[in-house]
């Protein structure tokens, strides 16, 4: 490790960044946003469903909190072909895409966490907001759309927000379905170019710096929610 | 759908000819406990530590603790594992780190150290809250005494804090159970590995994951109990109920 290879990383630097880096951002916004939706509707489930719902939905959301995320990876990826098999009716497993996969794997998993951040900040929500709002005439559902849901958003993002980097930095465990993600390409090139101490430590660079900005952010913002 | 059911497929022998599938979960599981014990300790020691260094009248060491926790946040554990493993040998000198790659437990010592250090960060920053929430007066009060400045931390400030870490605490030590199963990526045979590998070549892919989801459920379980008995143990310590600290201050 005289003289550092850095030419494997700038002559590859587009297929790192927007392939590989590309895919770690697409995972990270498409599941984010269909696991704060689904997050919402578990939330909503757990605090105002049916007895029966209530306890379907926690046990859901505790067993998946308690397993590993690269188990979730592979329950959803080999257990798939069965149930797409099953589904339309095929008298074989069907191979499904290990893009897809991780899009439901991710959204699937990303619920159970933004369930409980947006039940805790409805949780957090005064009891006469909702009173009040019943007394002015609004229907139970326009109660919890147009008063209550917005406060408790208002409230937790900070966290949302977290939660988000959080999926950011795991997304990276695609690594084991080997999708070439950030962390997937770079994997590649170091093994092509026997470049392998260059391209971690440029991947634990850029991850670093997203990181640290977006979490500065969030600090910022948490301040100005905290002082207005 | 045809999924050939077979619960009896964890008595079959494994690929290795002597062992069967069930031994060899039952193996993994062991070696995520160690993973998770071995971490745990590295992760209280260094995360008090780094917490402690947060809250110093010193500057530079203020800055010190801030700067561990942020470089090991910003990071995700998958790259961090590689770089211990693939990148910090190349760096060393040529001897050692060729000792280093030839070690009979190399993914093991590797996982418990990139784990430990990793999870270190989020203690360090429990920690760092905890001792925040308590009041001033409590040092005050423990200097005006006459206690020197490491007995009021040893005595007075970390006994408080550490009863208000426990809930905090409890969910980052499931966290590091589920983390250990990161090691697979460098070959670490744990029970994550184990249930693959089962699924791999026997293609029951249900009873596999299924027995490894269990197994992490009870692991969990234990654990969560065992932090709830722990304190109540200790004879002539009346339980008290932790008060556990504002979301905002212990996510994620």
């Amino acid at each position: 490790m005289n003289d550092a290879n850095f030419s494997a990383i700038t002559s590859n630097l587009s297929y790192l960044m927007i392939d590989g880096f590309g895919l770690t951002i697409k995972l990270t916004v498409l599941c984010a946003s269909a696991g704060l939706l689904l997050g919402t509707g578990l939330a909503v489930t757990r605090l105002y469903g049916s007895r029966w719902a209530q306890t379907l939905v926690s046990s859901y959301v505790n067993l998946v909190r308690s397993i590993p995320l690269i188990l979730v990876i592979f329950w959803v990826y080999f257990l798939s072909p069965y149930i797409v098999a099953w589904a339309v009716d095929a008298p074989n497993p069907v191979q499904v895409n290990a893009y897809a996969s991780a899009l439901v794997t991710f959204s699937l998993f990303e619920a159970c966490y933004y369930c409980e951040i947006i039940r805790a900040g409805v949780l957090a929500v005064p009891n006469g907001q909702a009173f009040a709002a019943r007394a002015l005439g609004l229907s139970g559902v326009q109660v919890f759309t147009s008063v209550i849901l917005p406060q408790a958003i208002r409230h937790t993002a900070p966290i949302l927000i977290l939660q988000a980097i959080v999926l950011f930095q795991d997304v990276s465990l695609v690594y084991v379905l080997s999708l070439t993600d950030f962390v997937g390409a770079a994997t590649q090139i170091a093994q092509q170019q026997n470049s392998i101490v260059e391209m971690y430590v440029f991947v634990a660079l850029v991850y670093f710096i997203v990181c640290f900005l977006c979490t500065k952010g969030v600090r910022r913002l948490q301040h100005r929610l905290a002082t207005r | 759908m045809n999924y050939q059911w077979s619960w009896s497929a964890f008595y079959d022998l494994s690929g290795d000819g002597v062992s069967t599938y069930a031994h060899n979960l039952v193996c993994g599981a062991g070696w995520t406990i160690a993973t998770a014990l071995a971490s745990a300790v590295i992760a209280l020691l260094v995360g008090i530590a780094v917490g402690l260094l947060q809250v110093s009248t010193d500057r530079f060491k203020r800055c010190a603790g801030a700067a561990y926790v942020e470089l090991f946040r910003d990071i995700p554990l998958l790259v961090q594992i590689f770089l211990w493993y693939f990148v910090v040998p190349e760096l060393l000198p040529s001897t050692l780190g060729t000792w280093i790659k030839g070690l009979q437990y190399g993914a093991f010592f590797t996982s418990l150290l990139a784990i430990g250090l990793y999870t270190a960060a989020r203690v360090a920053e429990q920690t760092r809250s905890a001792i925040g929430a308590l009041s001033r007066g409590q040092l005050i009060a423990g200097l005006a005494l006459g206690l020197t400045t490491a007995q009021v931390f040893r005595l007075i400030v970390l006994p408080q804090a550490f009863r208000m870490m426990i809930p905090p605490l409890t969910s980052e030590m499931v966290n590091l159970v589920k983390n250990t199963s990161i090691g697979m990526t460098i070959g670490l045979l744990e029970l994550t590995a184990r249930a693959r590998e089962m699924q791999e070549t026997t293609f029951h892919t249900f009873e596999a994951f299924s027995a490894a989801t269990l197994g992490y459920l009870v692991i969990n379980l234990v654990l969560i109990g065992a932090i709830q008995v722990l304190p109540a143990l200790k004879k002539g310590n009346k339980v008290q109920v932790a008060r556990s600290l504002p979301i905002e201050e212990v996510m994620p």
